[in-house]
C-alpha cells in the first residue's frame, strides 16, 4: 500500500485527493462486509473534505502534511453531525454537535477523515467481541480478532482501507490491536494529544493516538495530532512534537532496559522476537542492560480498580436525559435505570459495578486508595529505571492474535492480555508497539518499545531502527 | 482484606449504578466481579503506609482561562440530540410527587 507521506506528496504536487479517497472507498466496499471495520463510512463529509485539499492544491497552496489522506477515526471521537456511537446502544443514533479537537487538527493539516470504526463498548476490551454492533475481523486472518479496543481502527489500516487511523489506549488500547493486526501503534505521553471530544473512559488514562504501517507515518500523524490545545485542561503546555527530524538517528549510544516483567509469561514465539529485537538494537549500537522492575506486576490489578472506577464516574452522564437513548418510564429514577439497563452491554455494566463498588463507603481506602498508591509505586519504580536507561523494550501482548470466543467467559483471562501495556498508561509516560516478525500460524508479533514522558523522539528512532531491519 | 463479595453486595452496587440485573445476571456478576477483585488481593498485601497517592500522572493544578466570552454551542443545537425537550429545556418524566 502506497504510504501516507508518499499520497501527500503526489498530492501537493497536482495529483487528485479525490481519487485517492475512491481507492479507500473501494477497498472498504470490498472488505468492510466480511470484516466489520467501519461502523459509518462519511461519504458526504469525506468528499467535501477531499474536493477542499484539490482545490487548495489548484490555487498553489501547500496543502498540508497529510494532503488527501484517508483516515479512519475510532468511533469514540466526536466528529460533528456524523454519527458516534462508542460502538454502544446507548448513543446509537447521536449526532455530536461540534468535533474532537484531532478531527479538526486532522482537517487543517488536508487529511480525509473517511469515516468511524469499531471498538469494544466504550472502549472496555481487548477483542472488539463487546461491540454492540458484532465484532471485527482480523483482516490477516479472520477467523481471530484484531485486538482492541481499537480493533476497527487497527483492522483498517492492516487491510489498506486506510494508510492511517486514529485510536485511543486506556491500557493498551492502541498498541495491543497493532501488535496483533501487525502494524505500527503509539500510545503517546498523557496529555500530548487533546482529549477534547474523545468520548471519556478512564480520564487520567485515556489518550489518543496513531496507528499506521510505517513508523515514518505514525510519525507524520503524530506530528498532527499533537501540541496543546487549551480546550482539554489536562493537555500539556507543549508544542507538537518534532519526530520526523530525528527519525534516522538510530540507537547508537543509547542504554536500553531488557525488562524481565514485560515478556514474562509470553508465548516462546513472542520471547524469541523481543530477544532477537534486543539483538538487533545492540547490533545499532545500543547498550542492553537487563533490569526487573517488580513493581510492574501490580499494574494490572490496581488498573482494574481505577479504570472501572473513573469508568463509573465518567458514564453516570448516559441518564437518558441529554443525549442518546431514552426508555420511557412514569418517574425519572426508573427512566435512568431502564435506560442504563437496555443501552449497556455486559462488559460496561461489569466495569461500572466494579468501579462503584471500588468507590463505595468501606471499601473505598481498601481498593481505589490503594491503587492510587500502588500507581505512585510504579511511577517511582518507572523513573528509577530511566534514571539508568534510555528506554525499556519488551512484548506488547503475551501472544499473537487468538480466536473468537477463546477469552470471553472469563474476564480475568482478557484482562491479562494487556499486563504489558497497561503500566504505561499508569505513569503516563510513552510507547510504541512495532511489528517484528511472525510467531504461531506466521501471525505477527509486536515488540514495546517504552520511555519516560516526551521522550517520543527516541522511541520513533529506536522503532525505526527495528523497522529497518525488517526490511522495511 | 481478602474479597468475598457476596450477591447482595452487587445487587446494591447495581441500583447505585442505576442497573438493574435479572437473578441471573447477579450469580454471574457475583462470580466474575469476586474473581476480579481477588486479582486485586495482591496489592491488599502491601504495606503502603505513607505514599501519597497518585490520581493523575502529571498532576497540572489550577488550569484557567481568561475569563472571555468565545463562541459556544446554540442552545437549538445542544437540544436537537435530546431524547425529549420543551421550551427550550431539556425534558424528563416526574421527579417529584407520588412514590412510584
Amino acid at each position: 500500500m502506497t504510504t501516507a507521506r508518499e499520497i501527500a506528496r503526489r498530492v501537493n504536487d497536482g495529483a487528485s485527493a479525490v481519487e485517492e479517497l475512491e481507492r479507500s472507498l473501494a477497498v472498504i466496499t470490498e472488505r468492510n462486509a466480511e470484516l466489520n471495520v467501519f461502523l459509518h463510512v462519511d461519504e458526504e463529509g469525506a468528499y467535501a473534505a477531499a474536493e477542499a485539499v484539490d482545490r487548495a492544491v489548484a490555487a498553489g497552496q501547500n496543502a498540508g502534511a497529510l494532503a488527501g489522506v484517508p483516515v479512519a477515526l475510532k468511533d469514540n471521537m466526536c466528529t460533528r453531525g456524523v454519527p458516534t456511537t462508542c460502538s454502544s446502544k446507548i448513543l446509537e443514533g447521536w449526532r455530536p454537535p461540534y468535533n474532537a479537537t484531532v478531527v479538526d487538527r486532522l482537517l487543517a493539516a488536508g487529511a480525509v477523515p473517511v469515516g468511524k470504526t469499531n471498538l469494544d463498548e466504550f472502549a472496555m476490551g481487548s477483542s472488539t467481541e463487546n461491540s454492540a454492533f458484532g465484532p471485527t475481523r482480523n483482516p490477516l486472518d479472520p477467523a481471530r480478532v484484531p485486538g482492541g479496543s481499537s480493533g476497527g481502527s487497527a483492522a483498517a489500516v492492516a487491510a489498506g482501507m486506510t494508510p492511517l487511523s486514529l485510536g485511543s489506549d486506556t491500557g493498551g488500547s492502541i498498541r495491543q490491536p497493532a501488535a496483533l493486526c501487525g502494524i505500527v501503534g503509539v500510545k503517546p505521553t498523557y496529555g500530548s494529544v487533546s482529549r477534547y471530544g474523545l468520548i471519556a473512559f478512564a480520564s487520567s488514562l485515556d489518550q489518543i493516538g496513531p496507528f499506521a504501517v510505517t513508523v515514518e507515518d505514525a510519525a507524520v500523524l503524530l506530528e498532527v495530532i499533537s501540541g496543546h490545545d487549551p480546550l482539554d485542561s489536562t493537555s500539556l503546555p507543549e508544542p507538537a512534537f518534532s519526530l520526523l527530524s530525528s527519525l534516522e538517528s538510530g540507537v547508537a549510544g543509547k542504554r536500553v532496559g531488557l525488562v524481565r516483567e514485560l515478556v514474562a509469561g509470553s508465548d516462546e514465539d513472542v520471547e524469541r522476537a523481543v530477544a532477537r529485537a534486543a539483538d538487533v538494537l545492540k547490533e545499532a549500537g545500543a547498550t542492553l542492560v537487563e533490569m526487573s522492575i517488580p513493581e510492574l506486576t501490580l499494574g494490572l490489578s490496581a488498573y482494574y480498580l481505577i479504570a472501572p472506577a473513573e469508568a463509573s464516574s465518567n458514564l453516570a452522564r448516559y441518564d437518558g436525559v441529554r443525549y442518546g437513548l431514552r426508555i420511557d418510564a412514569d418517574d425519572v429514577a426508573s427512566m435512568n435505570e431502564a435506560t442504563r439497563t437496555a443501552g449497556f452491554g455486559p462488559e460496561v455494566k461489569r466495569r461500572i459495578m466494579l468501579g462503584t463498588y471500588a468507590l463505595s463507603a468501606g471499601y473505598f481506602d481498601a481498593y481505589y486508595g490503594q491503587a492510587l498508591k500502588v500507581r505512585t509505586q510504579m511511577i517511582a519504580a518507572f523513573s528509577r529505571a530511566y534514571a539508568d536507561v534510555d528506554f525499556l523494550l519488551g512484548a506488547t501482548t503475551p501472544s499473537v492474535a487468538f480466536e473468537f470466543g477463546t477469552k470471553t467467559k472469563d474476564p480475568m483471562a482478557m484482562y491479562l492480555n494487556d499486563v504489558f501495556t497497561i503500566p504505561t498508561n499508569l505513569s503516563g509516560d510513552a510507547a510504541i508497539s512495532v511489528p517484528f516478525g511472525t510467531g504461531e500460524a506466521n501471525l505477527p508479533v509486536g515488540v514495546q518499545l517504552l520511555g519516560p514522558g516526551r521522550s517520543e523522539p527516541t522511541l520513533f528512532a529506536a522503532a525505526r531502527v527495528l523497522e529497518k531491519a525488517e526490511g522495511r | 482484606m481478602s474479597a468475598s463479595l457476596t450477591r447482595e453486595d452487587v445487587a446494591k452496587v447495581a441500583a447505585l449504578a442505576r442497573l438493574r440485573l435479572s437473578d441471573e445476571e447477579l450469580d454471574l456478576y457475583t462470580e466474575q466481579l469476586s474473581k476480579v477483585l481477588q486479582h486485586a488481593d495482591d496489592m491488599q498485601q502491601l504495606d503502603l503506609t505513607g505514599v501519597a497517592p497518585t490520581a493523575h500522572p502529571f498532576g497540572l493544578i489550577n488550569v484557567v482561562r481568561e475569563d472571555v466570552v468565545r463562541p459556544s454551542l446554540s442552545q437549538a443545537d445542544v437540544l436537537a440530540a435530546a431524547p425529549d425537550a420543551e421550551d427550550g429545556r431539556f425534558a424528563v418524566p416526574r421527579i417529584v410527587g407520588e412514590a412510584p
